[in-house]
């Protein structure tokens, strides 16, 4: 069986969402693609239409990381971070903030990446902690916004696929 | 609890407004663009009434909204509704599996040099 890819997310609490992912790849060469900027700028792009303009890793505990994507549009996203715990190569934990324009997320998000090498294949684990249910969503909602705004041909597929409405009433 | 209650009420309407075809239709037209009802008609062999109708219930749902302009009462979409209704799970899922994606190319790349320094030294 494959278990490498697939990205499994989930809502284990209402202020949580935790992450787990399968590479393919030794922990430490994980953790570089993670934390080196030059390496995080080749992946870490986001919706279709999204660059990243800005990577700024200072890595060590207290030290700061300032992401900024543009979008095809002109918009602007951006995520600011300070590392709280930093374990090469298995665990980090930064508290971040997304901004959105002009728009800043209210609160903090705290975000633990804990990484488990087996085999040569890495489990990456990332639990994001919300400073409320409704930071959470609002996070994820607005963050989603912009993606839509920034392809709507995909969300007007999405409407005509039945079965795409249907999970999502599932979930709900 | 009242918070879950309301959200729950309101995905029953963002589902009861999209279970019809008309309505669906109507929400693809908005994404490209806000549209008065006149505009929103032509597409459809149905009258104006009728679709005020269909605009109504998306009105109701949260779904549309109407613009400024006074004579032509435009609707446009509200995206945020939608995002929140078609699984914002499942979407926020999609964006970070396409990263991971490119990461998994990239952590191949990152192999293949590493295997090659290894031959070099030896």
């Amino acid at each position: 069986m494959k278990d490498t890819g697939t990205l499994k997310i989930t809502t284990p609490g209402d202020r949580e969402i935790l992450m787990t992912r399968v590479f393919d790849a030794p922990r430490h060469l994980v953790f570089r693609a993670f934390t080196k900027p030059e390496l995080l700028k080749r992946w870490l792009l986001g919706p279709p239409g999204w660059e990243m303009v800005v990577y700024e890793v200072d890595l060590k505990v207290g030290g700061t990381y300032h992401f900024r994507w543009r979008n095809t549009d002109g918009t602007e996203m951006g995520m600011r971070g300070v590392y709280r715990e930093i374990v090469p190569p298995e665990r980090v934990v930064s508290a971040e903030s997304f901004e959105f324009g002009c728009d800043t997320q209210s609160g903090e998000q705290l975000g633990t990446t804990v990484l488990n090498e087996q085999g040569g294949k890495t489990t990456l684990t990332t639990r994001l902690l919300y400073p409320s249910k409704e930071a959470r969503d609002a996070t994820i909602a607005s963050g989603m916004e912009k993606g839509v705004k920034a392809s709507y041909d995909r969300l007007a597929e999405l409407l005509e696929k039945p079965e795409a409405r249907a999970q999502s009433g599932a979930k709900a | 609890m009242g918070y879950a209650m309301k959200r729950s009420q309101r995905l029953d309407a963002v589902f009861g407004a999209l279970a019809d075809p008309t309505r669906r239709a109507i929400i693809v037209r908005l994404a490209s663009g806000q549209a008065s009802v006149l505009e929103l008609a032509r597409p459809f062999a149905m009258s104006q009434p009728a679709i005020s109708k269909h605009l109504k219930v998306l009105e109701r749902a949260g779904l549309i909204s109407r613009g400024r302009d006074r004579q032509r009462r435009p609707r446009r979409l509200e995206a945020k509704r939608l995002a929140e209704a078609t699984g914002w799970l499942e979407r926020y899922r999609r964006i970070c599996e396409a990263n991971f994606q490119r990461l998994d190319s990239l952590l191949d790349d990152l192999k293949m040099k590493e295997e090659r320094r290894k031959h070099c030294k030896s």
